[in-house]
């Protein structure tokens, strides 16, 4: 006999959304109803296959019965929800929290989404003053939380350092960082059960960091990297993609995806190979995927050198 | 999970002072952390890798986790620093008043703060002494070995030998603090404890209900709380049931006093009602907000009436455990509570047949360890869970998914203290008292330039006017009044006429908050009270979401910017900027933090305390 799974059965509650009234299934959340809908809803610390953190406050609508701005990436719906996104309210504060991130950080490698909402909101982060100078290595991590200089308001504040490479597989460029704590989700139960990195210090101090801030070869990473698969900055990277890019050799336009399945072991991980130049410079897989849900092991995402490892030609 | 530990050796001190906390087998108790992490801090003075590898692996937590929890708190140093320290205040309700004084003259006999291999000082947010500033707080390592009497190994804070001034680990408070003093006292001077008489005028006052045992009772001797009447209102309980102890406070309509003003019949009923086998009930007696020490001048000088209420309230919701999460800064507060609970123990008001009744409640004792967040409910079950004092998302409210996930109620130390009169006279009589939804009495914090600063009792819908008039008077020359604390605003003296209940503060913009009254005449210098109140959001913003985390930021940067005569683009553009800031972190911060980061410049700059009117 055959066993059809179900899954859980769900009743379908009634949402309005800018007066529009929609049937979902319970337990959705209103980002699901929005994009479902086709609205362009900004998210940065939202993932499909990450639990909400519902940190970075970029999805916010407005709930009738709510005084503050509620999060649509993590709010379940209700039966008789009434939910605005058109308002003033939300697009002042989406605006805001994109001004915000980006007087702060470099959002230079954070995609083409979040270039666009930055125009379409009207975020304007020049007009908090010049950057200030960039914090040298380390010194970022060191701040004992609750206390820092009186600032003369002269320079704003960044989270600009250099960048860290402690190991041959992926770099960690925290100015990019918007702490949207994908990472260590990823790293932690969402994903890998590793626990390598959590968030340290407090308030703007606030990093993503090891214990005492090790080198990552020290810590408990396995290299799997989930958490560069999540980060939606670029914040972290694979060495390669870090090496184009310094080298202005880095052509996301030229680049070809290729899909296949991993073959060392019998799991069987759907692989992207992110190919430039005829050769891979990165290896993904899709979230929606039903075995890895965008997550891999090591060797799933870095075991790809004996591909290309052809001899130039007239070589054996 | 397995675990990598990094190689560093711990020492035998610090594994002592571990060991003391976690106990003999290891076990998978993150919520111990906290405590296992002060137990280092107390012996050793800092938390050195060694020490952290040794906690993780006896509690099983992952290093870097463990590490993110250690350097979210100001009490906790991951980096070497001199054993014993000295906080001292530089916050709104002493920098005017001494604070500042001080930190020159401490600067002056130590050195720059953070120096010193074996004492140093440094600036710390408001330690709730208002009422005697200016303010030090004492964070003072002593090993294990070098206590006096011999600690309980079993329990997650220790009984401190130390007279009691000093809390576990041998913390203690002065103010008013002079450097003298405090040098002496960071080599070993011995600490008087506080004067519950100082700090309630009102003392021994015929109308008092919530301050009437202070001062009068011993605050370590539980006959002579009983003689005033304690654990009357548990018997009472006792006797009527747990489900008329919910209607009582729900007739009462108690409100929160902690600063939400949340009705605590609500959550009491949530909770009752629900039908999950294990509930909790947490005191927050974290109290951070600048201007407030109301919770410890109850929890020094009538620490039981605390004990008892947080037992009427564990057993009228179905909570055999209440958490008591006491501010890491309240050493005295601390030591009176350790020694309460013992006593209450040992004489049968706590354990598993309280007052011969055949209910179980206990109470266990946890410290704060700075960080004014924590005082946001869900930051706290965190924090006592031995996570990072991140507030969260809500729904779930904690009356459905609290600590350890379970239903949850949370009351403010001075709410709590509220249910021994309701359940003593009834929820009627309660309400007879003040107006609407602000019943029975309140305590306010009165600081700044006031003739006899401290706590006040008064019943709901007093007069400003009428309550400065109990503290000396009106002062001459009142410029502002901050109402509320730093999450508040400013009054001015044409608004004394204000009653003093939630909907009469309501009417004027403002808020009675957690009861701060912080008196400010017109030599004040409004920008370094802005600037300070903007820097101390930023401090203790935890930096989970991004409205709070950067705005706290730019509102400081363009706050100096505006005193300083330094506008990008002029005023107008600046006040702007200033308001942009506040509506996001008002209207998209994920808790009252944020929400309130921008209450109090917002008001100084609309009443033109700063740099002229707008």
């Amino acid at each position: 006999m055959t066993v059809v799974d179900l899954g859980t059965i769900r009743r379908l509650v009634s949402v309005t959304v800018d007066d529009v009234e929609h049937r979902v299934p319970e337990g959705a959340t209103i980002m699901d109803v929005l994009d479902d809908a086709g609205a362009d809803t900004p998210r940065l610390c939202q993932a499909p296959n990450l639990t909400p953190v519902n940190a970075c406050r970029v999805c916010v609508v407005e709930v009738e019965g709510s005084r503050p701005l509620v999060p649509s990436c993590a709010r379940k719906v209700e039966d008789g929800m009434v939910v605005r996104t058109d308002t003033e309210r939300v697009a002042h504060s989406r605006k805001m929290v994109l001004e915000l991130l980006a007087s702060a950080n470099d959002l230079s490698e954070a995609g083409d989404d979040v270039a666009r909402w930055q125009i379409e909101y009207g975020a304007d982060p020049e007009r908090y003053g010049p950057p200030g100078p960039p914090a040298a290595a380390g010194e970022r991590g060191n701040r004992h939380p609750g206390h820092h200089g009186l600032p003369d308001g002269e320079t704003r504040a960044t989270v600009a350092q250099p960048v860290t490479v402690d190991n041959d597989l992926y770099v960690r460029d925290y100015a990019r960082c918007i702490l949207c704590y994908k990472c260590v989700e990823a790293c932690g139960t969402d994903a890998q059960n590793t626990f390598a990195i959590a968030v340290a210090g407090r308030g703007f101090d606030a990093t993503i960091s090891t214990e005492f801030a090790v080198p990552l070869p020290d810590s408990a990473c396995v290299y799997c990297g989930n958490c560069i698969g999540v980060c939606p900055t670029g914040a972290l990277k694979s060495v390669a993609e870090h090496e184009r890019r310094e080298a202005g050799t880095w052509d996301p336009e030229g680049e070809t995806v290729t899909s296949t399945i991993c073959s060392f072991c019998g799991v069987g991980c759907t692989l992207e190979l992110h190919v430039q130049d005829n050769t891979i410079v990165n290896v993904t897989s899709p979230h929606d995927h039903a075995v890895t849900h965008g997550h891999l092991c090591i060797k799933g995402r870095f075991g790809f050198q004996h591909v290309q490892n052809v001899a130039p030609p007239g070589e054996h | 999970m397995d675990l990598v530990l990094l190689p560093d050796a711990s020492t035998d001190a610090e594994r002592a002072a571990v060991d003391g906390v976690v106990g003999a087998p290891a076990q998978p108790r993150r919520d111990l952390l906290l405590p296992a992490l002060h137990a280092v801090m107390d012996a050793v003075g800092w938390i050195s890798r060694g020490a952290l590898s040794y906690v993780c692996d006896r509690l099983h937590v992952p290093p870097a986790e463990a590490y993110g929890v250690a350097t979210f708190y100001a009490l906790f140093s991951v980096t070497p620093r001199a054993p014993r320290t000295a906080h001292v205040c530089d916050d709104v309700g002493c920098a005017a008043f001494g604070g500042e004084d001080l930190c020159a003259a401490m600067e002056e006999r130590l050195g720059p703060a953070g120096s010193g291999d074996e004492v140093t000082w440094t600036r710390s947010p408001c330690l709730g002494l208002c009422e005697r500033a200016p303010a030090v707080f004492l964070q003072l390592a002593t090993p294990p070995s070098e206590r006096e009497g011999s600690p309980d190994a079993t329990r997650a804070l220790e009984s401190s030998p130390h007279d009691d001034a000093h809390g576990p680990g041998g913390h203690a408070q002065i103010a008013p603090a002079t450097a003298d003093a405090v040098v002496r006292a960071l080599h070993g001077d011995d600490v008087p404890g506080p004067d519950p008489v100082v700090s309630t005028p009102q003392a021994g006052a015929p109308d008092l209900e919530l301050l009437s045992r202070v001062g009068v009772v011993d605050p370590g001797d539980l006959d002579s709380y009983r003689a005033a009447g304690g654990y009357a209102g548990l018997r009472r309980a006792l006797a009527v049931g747990p489900a008329r102890v919910v209607d009582e406070i729900t007739v009462a309509s108690l409100t929160g006093r902690g600063g939400a003003a949340f009705p605590t019949g609500t959550k009491w009923a949530a909770v009752a009602g629900s039908p999950e086998p294990e509930k909790y009930l947490v005191c927050n007696a974290d109290e951070s907000e600048p201007g407030t020490f109301k919770d410890r001048v109850l929890m020094e000088a009538d620490p039981f009436a605390l004990v008892e209420a947080m037992t009427v309230a564990g057993i009228a919701v179905g909570a055999r455990t209440g958490y008591l999460y006491v501010r890491g800064e309240y050493p005295a507060a601390e030591r009176a509570l350790v020694r309460a609970v013992d006593e209450a123990r040992r004489h049968g008001f706590l354990g598993d047949d309280v007052m011969g009744s055949g209910r179980t409640f206990d109470v266990e004792l946890r410290r704060g360890a700075g960080a004014y967040i924590c005082g946001e409910e869900t930051a706290l079950m965190n924090s006592l869970e031995g996570r990072r004092g991140e507030p969260r998302a809500k729904p779930p409210f904690p009356t459905v998914a609290g600590l350890f996930g379970k239903p949850t109620v949370i009351n403010n130390v001075e709410t709590l203290v509220n249910v021994l009169r309701i359940v003593a006279e009834g929820g009627p009589a309660f309400a007879s008292v003040g107006s609407g939804r602000s019943t029975g009495t309140k305590l306010f914090c009165l600081s700044g330039v006031v003739a006899r600063p401290g706590v006040y009792e008064v019943p709901m819908g007093t007069t400003l006017r009428e309550l400065l008039e109990l503290a000396g008077g009106v002062p001459p020359d009142l410029r502002a009044i901050l109402l509320g604390g730093a999450a508040g605003s400013f009054v001015t003296p044409d608004q004394l006429d204000v009653p003093l209940t939630l909907e009469g503060t309501r009417e004027i913009g403002a808020t009675l908050g957690s009861g701060v009254v912080l008196c400010f005449d017109s030599s004040t210098d409004f920008a370094a009270v802005l600037r300070r109140i903007a820097g101390f959001f930023r401090d203790e913003s935890c930096g989970q979401c991004v409205p709070c985390r950067v705005g706290t930021v730019r509102q400081e940067e363009a706050l100096a910017r505006i005193v300083r005569g330094r506008e990008i683009g002029g005023r107008t553009v600046e006040l702007q900027l200033l308001r942009d800031v506040d509506r996001v972190m008002t209207d998209a911060s994920i808790c009252g933090l944020g929400q309130t980061a921008a209450s109090a410049v917002r008001s100084a700059l609309a009443l033109g305390l700063v740099g002229g009117s707008s």
